[in-house]
């Protein structure tokens, strides 16, 4: 069977002006993502991993090269085709979980099928089942304020899992949270991953959840400097 | 979408409850410190407007000339019958004659020889007919020292300044020495019901009132008035309304007559008589009673060169002009300045006050960047952003306004009603002065919508501003400050 292309970077270069000159986050970048892939991005600070993430996701542009995710050029698209592209295609984990405090674990997970205009009636059950995906069924009404890190990482998860993406891009996903918070959000993800055909992007240099990645693209001074594929039998 | 961001709205107390409230503080000051500003500077206006110009006058145009002469031989005549017709073209204001004159008041001792003299300025003033407010504009319960307020035709008050020097007591006789309106020798007495102060430094020290029926009985002025004055029904100087009805009634009542007496006929009658005779009779039918009677008694000049002491272009020297409040010396100036400087005041407090909403709805968005961050990741475009956050700005401030204008209008209705009394402020201040010791605030109708400015326009500029951040901004930064 034919794994579908969902990333695919050629040649990409990135360049921030600094006063009148210019730092190279990215250079000649070259990457290839197929469904269902569990990567991570990994390196050292300032390695051009958040960067990289930004721009697959559509949040900043290439300075050089072609960037297509799931078949769609983001060279040369609007800012309003590139928020269609993430609302309907991607989900995002951030490293502060960002959740809307004034709104319940419900609502937080709600708001992408708002945007998607999916019907209340379908919303509920989606909501209902991504909420139970990660594990608080009981929390559905609760506001982040009362809720541990882990479990507002985990209703993050669920917001950017509910409209069943093809590409969720996670930035250092655990980097606020212990060791056992980690280990169950990486367990949650990967059961995801097997259960949904969901690619996942991790930007990370968490040693942690190393064991958790299927490949692994080791970043430096904004190259590619390996591209590690790790069995499964290894990972697990 | 819009339920989604209304719950967040009404939920997120720093979104909804603090501006509202800080809207709806600032709108009430605003309007309250306008309308406050506005009414204080109507009281200023309101003393002069009550002793000496009202906020409009009717008076002939040749007293118009004389007018610090109190030249009673140049008065109105008819006066009945113009006010009536003020009322009629005019029914927001009251209209009331006047008779100012000047003279000798003699006090005289057990023997009816003359006891103490001296000058007054006496004011003959409509009390008693019906339609009088005299009393209550005059506010003399207030400042009655002594005594009672006048009942009777022949009853006086004088100023306890006055009294003093002239060592009179409530119920004495004193005797009005002046002249009559045809300059005739004129002695007239009156009783002594009151003393008053109105704590208006000299103005009142020479200070004698009457009735204008004694005024009229003492000077002979039957139906005839110094002034007509006229005040807005709500007492609130409006210096353009008073200088619009001043020009239409100059234009469409005095300047006619006038006009009629230019015309070439009248023109050529009034250059050759000699008297009253001269004049056709078609002219005689067309001019008011009360031009054909000074006409017939020749209180008209016989010789075309005396008009230049009135006015070369208009010999109708006995023709009704109206003057407005700010027509009177220095007032034009002080009207101006005070519009000038409450326009100054209120604008400097409109900007103080636009920048706190400005400043409002910047940080606002400002405070909000993360959120906008995390809806733009999950596929919300700029411009739904943008757009959400502006009419969520428009709304708060909208409501903030209403409120404000609701709650400052009312306050202001209330210090309109009630006034604020700064007597003992005003009374360690110098006598001099002449001040109200209460002051007024006054609901004008700009009082309904200046607010928008600050609470719409302000919240919404100030949060379009911040919004523009998120157009400006690539995304990626968004979501440092997001993270941050």
């Amino acid at each position: 069977m034919e794994t579908k292309n969902v990333i695919n970077i050629k040649n990409l270069v990135k360049r921030f002006p600094v006063g009148k000159d210019y730092f190279t986050a990215l250079q000649n970048v070259n990457l290839k993502l197929t469904e269902g892939e569990f990567i991570g991005l990994v390196g050292p600070s300032g390695s051009g991993k958040t960067t990289l993430l930004n721009i697959i996701g559509g949040l900043d542009s290439a300075t050089e090269g072609s960037v297509s995710v799931l078949g769609n050029s983001m060279d040369n698209t609007s800012h309003n085709e590139r928020a269609i592209i993430r609302r309907k295609y991607m989900g995002f984990i951030f490293q502060s979980y960002n959740l809307l405090p004034v709104y319940s674990v419900f609502e937080n997970v709600e708001l992408p099928l708002i945007l998607n205009n999916i019907e209340k009636s379908e919303r509920e059950k989606k909501v209902s089942q991504a909420i139970e995906w990660v594990g608080l069924s009981d929390k559905k009404n609760s506001k982040s304020a009362d809720m541990s890190g882990g479990e507002c990482q985990r209703t993050a998860i669920a917001r950017a899992i509910v409209h069943e993406p093809a590409l969720l891009l996670a930035d250092e996903p655990t980097a606020n949270l212990d060791a056992k918070n980690s280990h169950n959000i990486m367990k949650i993800l990967s059961k995801l991953n097997s259960e949904i055909s969901t690619s996942f992007v991790f930007a990370t240099h968490d040693e942690k959840i190393m064991g958790y990645l299927r490949r692994i693209i080791h970043l430096e001074d904004g190259k590619i400097i390996n591209d590690e594929k790790i069995s499964k039998l290894e990972s697990l | 979408m819009i339920k989604f961001l209304a719950k967040g709205l009404i939920r997120d107390r720093s979104r909804s409850f603090f501006p509202l409230l800080t809207i709806v503080i600032t709108v009430t000051l605003v309007i309250f410190v306008i309308g406050f500003m506005e009414g204080a500077m109507n009281n200023f206006l309101q003393s002069t407007a009550v002793i000496s110009s009202g906020h409009v006058k009717v008076i002939t145009k040749a007293y118009k000339k004389e007018s610090n002469q109190l030249p009673n031989d140049l008065a109105l005549f008819e006066t009945e019958k113009t006010i009536q017709n003020l009322y009629d073209m005019y029914p927001n204001y009251f209209w009331s004659p006047r008779i100012t004159f000047g003279g000798l008041l003699d006090v005289p001792d057990k023997n009816g020889e003359t006891k103490e003299q001296a000058p007054v300025f006496g004011i003959g003033i409509d009390f008693f007919s019906e339609k009088s407010r005299q009393t209550e504009i005059w506010e003399l319960e207030k400042y009655l020292i002594n005594g009672h307020l006048l009942k009777n035709r022949d009853d006086a008050l004088i100023s306890s300044k006055l009294a003093e020097q002239l060592n009179v007591d409530i119920g004495s006789a004193i005797t009005l020495i002046s002249s009559t309106m045809d300059n005739a020798f004129a002695t007239y007495n009156f009783n002594v019901t009151g003393t008053f102060d109105l704590n208006k430094g000299q103005a009142d020290k020479q200070m004698m009132l009457v009735d204008i029926s004694g005024a009229r009985q003492a000077l002979d002025m039957t139906d005839a008035a110094s002034e007509i004055f006229g005040y807005h029904n709500s007492l609130y100087y409006d210096d353009e309304e008073a200088v619009r009805i001043r020009s239409n009634f100059n234009l469409t009542y005095s300047d006619s007559i006038a006009q009629m007496l230019r015309n070439e006929e009248s023109y050529d009658a009034l250059s050759y008589m000699s008297g009253w005779n001269k004049i056709s009779n078609t002219v005689k039918k067309k001019l008011p009673k009360q031009r054909t009677n000074a006409l017939s008694d020749n209180q008209m000049y016989d010789n075309i060169d005396e008009w230049d002491d009135f006015s070369v272009e208009d010999p109708a020297i006995f023709t009704p002009t109206m003057i407005a409040l700010r027509d009177g010396s220095q007032l034009a100036n002080m009207v101006d300045f005070s519009n000038v400087a409450m326009g100054v005041m209120a604008g400097i407090f409109l900007v103080i006050v636009m920048i706190v909403l400005w400043n409002l709805g910047l940080m606002s968005g400002l405070r909000r960047y993360g959120e906008f961050g995390l809806r733009l990741a999950i596929g919300e475009s700029k411009g739904q952003v943008y757009r959400s956050m502006i009419i969520e700005a428009l709304l708060i401030g909208f409501v903030g306004t209403l409120l404000g204008t609701l709650l400052g209008v009312s306050l202001t209705y209330y210090v309109q009603e009630f006034g604020i009394d700064y007597s003992e402020a005003i009374n360690q201040m110098s006598s001099e002065m002449v001040l109200p010791n209460v002051f007024y605030a006054k609901v004008t109708s700009e009082l309904y919508y200046i607010g928008f400015i600050p609470g719409v326009l302000a919240t919404a500029l100030g949060t379009m501003l911040a919004g523009l951040a998120i157009y400006k901004r690539e995304m990626s930064q968004l979501f440092k400050e997001l993270e941050a």
